[in-house]
C-alpha cells in the first residue's frame, strides 16, 4: 500500500456559517484575508514536506471560487513541491479537465512539474465538481466526454517527439502541437483518472490507469471498484492489479480514543463546512436528470455531502479511520476486505482548524504504526483469496444518506 | 380534453426527428416553445386554437425527446428548423417565440422570411444590448430557486414547487434544463452577430413583453424593439416572463389583433 498526504489547503478562517449561503462560488472574498492566507500557504507546504520527512506521498488537487481550497492552479503548488521535496511522489488528483480550456497547456504544466522532480509526478485528470461549472463558464453537459478528449489530446502531447502534430476534435483545436518540455518519466508520467460509478471506471480500466474513489464509503465502493475490475478483466483478460485502485478517506490517529475523536471531530470540518445551494451544485447537464431531480427536491437544499455529518456516521461509512493506530489499522483493513482490495490510500490528513502539530502527530503515528502494517496487507495481496475474502462479507446495509457524495458520482 | 391536447407528429428530418404538436384551424402560427418547455397545451393556445392552426414543434431535448448527437447549441435547432420549415411548406405563417424560442424565431428570421407574414416575440431572449459588464439576462443556472421565481412571475406563487411535483415530472424539468443549458450556455443566451443582421427582418413585427419580467426586463425588451425595422411592443401589466400564462386573456388580444 502506498499512502499519500492530503489536505484541501482551505482557508478556514471564515465567519459563522450562518451569516452565508455558500462557501462556494459567491463567497466574497473580502472574508479572504492576504496575510493569513500567506501563513496558511506557507503552513500547507510546511505539512506536505513533513509528510514526505514521514515516508509518505504528496497528494494535491485544485478548487475554485472557494474557502474549502485555496489551490485555484494546482500546478503551482506542485511546482513548488516539485523543487521543495526530494523523494516523494507528487500526485496531482487532478487537472480537472473538463473545465479547462486549453489541455496542451496542462500538458505543458505536467511535463514541466515531472521535469523538475525527476519524474517525481503522478498526473490526474478529474472532470470537475458541479460548483466548479460556474467559475469555469464551461457547458456541464457532456463534461465526462470532454474531459476525455482533453485526455487524449494531452497523452499524444507528451509522447509526440518528432515535431508538430494537429488536433481537431469536437471541444478543442491545435494545429501546431509540440511541448517543450516533454515529461521526464517515459512514455509519460502515470495517470490517475477519479471514478464515481462501475459506467465511469470502465474506461479508466482499460486504460490501465489508476481508478481513484472519494469517500464512497460502505454504501458505494463496492459496485465501484467491481465495475473498475470487471471493465478491467474484460479489456486485459487478467485481474487488475491491486495497485490500479485507490480510495481516499479522512484519517486521524491519535494516542488514545478520546484524543482521537477531537482530532477526528475537526477534520469532519471538511464535510460540515461544505454548505453549497441548489443553484451551484446542479448546473444543467452535470448530473442526470433522475439525479438533478433529487437534488432539485432535496431537503437540504442542494447536493452534497451532509451539513450534519456526525464522526460515528461517517466512520461507520468507511469515510473516516479515526481512532488509535490498532483502530485505525482494523478500519482500514476491514474497508480494503469488503472492498476487495486497494493499493493506495489517499488520506486527507488535515482539514480546517487542525493544526500543524495536531497533524503531524496523527501522521507520525500513522506512518510509525499503520503504515508498516497496510504495507505488509498489500504485498500478500492474492486476487483469489481476496475474492473468497471479500466474498464472505454480507453487503452492508447502511440508510441511505439521499445525495451524500453526489458530487463524486459520474 | 383530446382536441385541446392536439395532435403530435414525428416529423424525421435530416440528423434529428422533431415532435410537433398541431392544434386548431385558421392560418398557421408556428410557435417555438421557450425553456420551460412546450406550451402548446396551456389555456392561451387553446384560446388561440379557436382562430389559429397552432403548429408547435418540440426542441429536441425537451418534453422527455432525446438530444442529438451532434447537436452543441442553438445553430443545431436553427438548421433542423429552416429544414422543418421546409418539410411543413410554411407559407405565410406567423412565427411566434417565447424566450429562448423568441430568439430561435429571430434566428430563423434574419435567415429568410420567405415563409411567414409576421413575427411576435414574447419576452426573447437573443441579443445583448448592455456593456460586457451589464447582466442583461438573469442567469437563470445560477440562481437561487426563491429569487428565480420572483424574477420569472409577476406573483411568484404562480412558479412550480418541486415539493408538490411527481418524480416524473421533476425529472422531465430537469432534462428540460438541460436542453435549454446546452442551446443558450455561452455566449449566455444571446448570439453577439444578431444585431447586426435584425435589419434583414422584414415582416411585421411585435414584441410582446410582461411588465414584471425580471430575466429579460422590458427595457431590455424595448432596445431590442428598437434593432428590428418597424418593430412595435406592447407591455402587458401584472404578468412576468410568461404573459401567456399570468394573463392570457390580454395576451391572446395582443396576438390575435397583431396576426389578424
Amino acid at each position: 500500500m502506498k499512502a499519500w498526504f492530503f489536505t484541501e489547503d482551505a482557508y478556514p478562517q471564515l465567519p459563522d456559517q450562518d451569516t452565508y449561503r455558500s462557501i462556494r462560488v459567491n463567497l466574497p472574498n473580502k472574508h479572504y484575508d492576504p496575510e493569513t492566507g500567506a501563513d496558511n500557504y506557507h503552513q500547507f507546504l510546511d505539512m506536505w514536506l513533513m509528510a514526505e520527512d514521514l515516508g509518505l506521498e504528496i497528494m494535491l488537487n485544485e478548487h475554485h471560487q472557494t474557502a474549502t481550497c485555496v489551490v485555484p492552479a494546482v500546478p503551482i503548488m506542485a511546482g513548488i513541491l516539485a523543487r521543495e521535496s526530494k523523494t516523494a511522489r507528487i500526485l496531482v488528483l487532478g487537472n480537472p479537465l473538463a473545465n479547462l480550456p486549453r489541455p496542451t497547456r496542462t500538458a505543458e504544466e505536467m511535463a514541466m512539474i515531472d521535469v523538475i522532480s525527476r519524474g517525481r509526478l503522478e498526473c490526474g485528470f478529474v472532470r470537475g465538481v458541479p460548483y466548479e461549472i460556474a467559475p469555469a463558464n464551461v457547458l456541464p453537459y457532456r463534461g465526462t466526454e470532454r474531459m476525455w478528449e482533453a485526455h487524449d489530446l494531452i497523452i499524444k502531447a507528451w509522447t509526440t517527439h518528432d515535431g508538430p502534430f494537429s488536433f481537431e476534435g469536437r471541444w478543442f483545436h491545435s494545429r501546431q502541437v509540440n511541448i517543450w518540455p516533454r515529461p521526464y518519466q517515459q512514455p509519460h508520467p502515470p495517470v490517475w483518472v477519479t471514478i464515481g460509478s462501475a459506467n465511469t471506471a470502465v474506461p479508466v480500466a482499460e486504460h490501465e490507469y489508476v481508478g481513484a474513489v472519494f469517500l464512497a464509503g460502505y454504501p458505494r465502493i463496492r459496485p465501484i471498484f467491481d465495475g473498475y475490475r470487471a471493465g478491467y478483466f474484460a479489456k486485459h483478460g487478467s485481474d487488475a492489479p491491486i495497485d490500479r485502485l485507490a480510495y481516499c478517506a479522512l484519517v486521524y490517529v491519535a494516542d488514545d480514543e478520546e484524543e482521537a475523536k477531537t482530532g477526528g471531530e475537526q477534520l469532519l470540518w471538511y464535510m460540515t463546512s461544505n454548505k453549497v445551494p441548489v443553484e451551484y451544485s446542479n448546473p444543467p447537464g452535470y448530473h442526470p436528470p433522475a439525479v438533478a431531480a433529487q437534488i432539485a427536491r432535496g431537503g437540504r437544499g442542494g447536493a452534497g455531502i451532509p451539513l450534519q455529518a456526525t464522526l460515528d456516521d461517517q466512520m461507520a461509512r468507511g469515510n473516516v479511520f479515526c481512532g488509535t493506530p490498532d483502530q485505525v489499522y482494523e478500519q482500514i483493513k476491514a474497508f480494503y476486505d469488503y472492498s476487495g482490495g486497494f493499493g493506495h490510500l489517499l488520506m486527507m490528513g488535515q482539514a480546517g482548524h487542525l493544526s500543524f502539530e495536531q497533524t503531524h502527530r496523527s501522521m507520525t503515528l500513522f506512518s510509525r504504526d499503520v503504515y508498516p502494517r497496510l504495507k505488509e496487507l498489500t504485498a500478500s495481496y492474492n486476487a483469489d483469496a481476496m475474492k473468497e475474502t471479500r466474498a464472505a462479507l454480507p453487503d452492508k446495509d447502511l440508510a441511505d444518506l439521499a445525495n451524500f457524495g453526489v458530487e463524486f458520482v459520474r | 380534453m383530446a382536441e385541446n391536447s392536439g395532435n403530435t407528429t414525428r416529423i424525421d428530418l435530416p440528423g434529428a426527428a422533431v415532435d410537433v404538436v398541431r392544434k386548431g384551424s385558421g392560418p398557421k402560427l408556428f410557435m417555438l416553445h421557450g425553456g420551460g418547455g412546450p406550451v402548446a397545451g396551456l389555456p392561451f393556445a387553446d384560446e388561440l386554437a379557436k382562430s389559429f392552426e397552432i403548429i408547435a414543434p418540440v426542441h429536441p431535448g425537451f418534453a422527455g425527446s432525446a438530444i442529438p448527437d451532434h447537436f452543441d447549441d442553438l445553430r443545431d435547432l436553427i438548421f433542423l428548423y429552416l429544414d422543418l420549415m421546409d418539410a411543413l411548406e410554411l407559407d405565410d405563417a406567423v412565427m411566434m417565440g417565447f424566450s429562448m424560442g423568441g430568439w430561435t424565431a429571430a434566428e430563423l428570421a434574419v435567415m429568410s422570411t420567405a415563409r411567414i407574414s409576421k413575427l411576435i416575440l414574447v419576452d426573447s431572449v437573443g441579443v445583448k444590448v448592455g456593456g460586457r459588464e451589464d447582466r442583461d439576462i438573469a442567469d437563470v443556472f445560477a440562481t437561487r430557486p426563491d429569487e428565480l421565481a420572483r424574477l420569472t412571475w409577476h406573483d411568484p406563487s404562480n412558479a412550480p414547487n418541486p415539493a408538490d411535483m411527481t418524480d416524473a415530472d421533476l425529472e422531465m424539468m430537469q432534462a428540460n434544463r438541460v436542453a435549454l443549458g446546452l442551446y443558450t450556455w455561452q455566449p449566455y443566451m444571446h448570439n453577439p452577430k444578431l444585431p447586426g443582421r435584425l435589419h434583414r427582418i422584414d415582416v411585421p413585427t411585435l414584441l410582446i413583453w410582461g411588465e414584471s419580467d425580471g430575466l429579460v426586463t422590458p427595457d431590455y425588451g424595448r432596445a431590442f424593439c428598437g434593432m428590428i425595422p418597424g418593430a412595435e411592443m406592447v407591455v402587458i401589466p401584472e404578468a412576468g416572463h410568461l404573459p401567456q400564462v399570468e394573463q392570457p386573456d390580454a395576451f391572446v388580444g395582443h396576438v390575435t389583433s397583431f396576426a389578424n
